[in-house]
């Protein structure tokens, strides 16, 4: 079951439609900009999530098992 | 005191193969290049201060694809000149501790990138490669100026002939870097320190510098001492160490610039320079007490947003934001501190880089190291003193 959202900052163009459809989760910033929760989404947010990746026009948001976390720059 | 730079010539002139193996010795190749690495507690000097080892081991352990060494002596941070200074004269250094690491992790090509305006470096590097006798294909190469260039999926971006903008990671340039080759991306500083390492071992790169950060670093000191240059440090010497080596200030300092423009300030001059303390890639400016730090600072802010790849929103707006609320207080002309504070927390992690996150962190650090001046620019629409122009926001040019 994926469980958390994640963003890819580069293809997002700051719709905002994901902070709409699951303002729990995602709030935007004072640029428009959606701020996402890193937690797990809660399974019963987890359709509302399914729902928002579905409607960002630019495919920036993704339901991911778990993240990648180590990262070798430097 | 001096490891990398020990053998430097008095006539500023590369240092000669020849000259190099009589004053250091042949370069071994062992096959535990990595485990040695990994005991000598070696960490990257390009500014994120990784382990090396981990890095070395990440690639080695890719299949498939040969793997790929990258030397990142790109330096694109203005303040820093420490590359450049080991390029020009101890190139084999650099070379050497790249034909280590592609030893260790299989690569058959060593690519260089070097940024635009190091033109004597690049010069200075293709005679030393004339010099070389290794069986593996070497390209020096030719980066654009720019402060995310050095950033690694953006310099790889570069080196591919795309534009150099950061690209969304994973996959790690480890898994898929270069042409889509398991890639090693190291400093050259870093890769110099490896050529010794391996010549000598782990215990002996332990002796100097502390257990938790053994070693010596490179570091580029600028602003108001009598001798800004290049020095060679123990990790862990005191800023205030650092700044006698350089003869002392030329006139009263008011606080330093430490790890450059991803850095923070401090007015404590007993600071011990390490990783932890967020000495990044080596950066330390003194600033004049007669220069307005909040006109200094702004002008890096207001850089730091023009260097943005232009690819992600928090960064593109959120730094331009900064740069306009810190150049307001700076100018006198009002501005809210308690917002600018609020934003440069939001943008941290927002971008596929750590380019809001570093450019954020000078910003929040400035404001806060420097409340009283804000406070007084405010009140008093700015502070009677000027923009010095210490810290430097052009491009290098050779």
């Amino acid at each position: 079951m994926p469980s958390k959202l994640r963003l890819d900052p580069i293809a997002c163009d700051g719709h905002g439609i994901c902070a709409e459809l699951l303002p729990e989760w995602i709030r935007l910033d004072d640029w428009g900009y959606p701020i996402i929760d890193p937690r797990r989404v809660p399974a019963h947010l987890q359709a509302h999530a399914a729902r928002a990746v579905k409607e960002c026009p630019k495919l920036a948001l993704r339901l991911v098992e778990q993240r990648a976390e180590h990262d070798t720059t430097g | 005191m001096g490891r990398l730079l020990v053998s430097v010539r008095a006539d500023s002139l590369a240092v000669s193969q020849a000259e190099h193996v009589n004053r250091h010795g042949p370069l071994p190749l062992g096959p535990d290049l990595i485990s040695t690495v990994e005991a000598s507690g070696l960490r990257g000097r390009g500014g994120a201060g990784f382990p090396t080892a981990q890095k070395l081991q990440a690639v080695s352990e890719q299949r498939g694809r040969r793997a790929v060494v990258v030397v990142n002596a790109s330096e694109g941070e203005p303040a820093s000149g420490k590359d450049r200074a080991l390029m020009r004269s101890v190139p084999h250094l650099v070379l050497d501790g790249a034909v280590a690491a592609a030893a260790a992790v299989g690569a058959l090509e060593i690519v260089i990138a070097t940024s635009r305006g190091a033109r004597t470096e690049r010069a200075r590097l293709a005679t030393a490669l004339g010099e070389r006798r290794e069986r593996v294909r070497w390209r020096l190469e030719t980066v654009p100026n720019g402060f995310v260039v050095g950033e690694e999926t953006a310099l790889l971006s570069a080196l591919a002939g795309k534009p150099a903008k950061p690209t969304l990671k994973p996959p790690y340039p480890y898994e898929r870097g270069l042409n889509g080759a398991p890639t090693l991306v190291q400093n050259a500083e870093t890769l110099a320190h490896l050529a010794l390492i391996a010549r000598f071992g782990s215990r002996w790169f332990r002796s100097l510098g502390s257990e938790r950060e053994p070693g010596t670093t490179l570091v580029t000191l600028s602003g108001a001492v009598l001798r800004p240059g290049v020095y060679e440090i123990e990790l862990g010497t005191r800023i205030s160490e650092l700044i006698a080596q350089a003869g002392g200030p030329s006139e009263p300092l008011e606080a330093f610039l430490v790890g450059g423009y991803f850095g923070s300030w401090t007015r404590d001059a007993s600071l011990r320079l390490t990783t932890a303390a967020g000495l990044g890639a080596g950066v330390v400016v003194a600033l004049p007490a007669a220069a307005c730090a909040l006109a200094e600072g702004a002008r890096v802010a207001r850089y730091l947003a023009a260097e943005s790849a232009d690819q992600c929103g928090p960064c593109v707006h959120g730094l331009r934001s900064l740069a306009d609320g810190l150049e307001q207080i700076a100018t006198g002309r009002g501005g809210d501190r308690r917002q600018l504070e609020r934003w440069a927390e939001q943008v941290v992690g927002r971008g596929a880089c750590r380019h809001p996150d570093g450019a954020a962190n000078f910003v929040a650090s400035t404001l806060s190291v420097f409340e009283h001046e804000c406070a007084d620019h405010l009140r008093h629409r700015g502070c009677g003193r000027r923009d010095r122009g210490v810290l430097p926001v052009g491009a290098h040019d050779a």
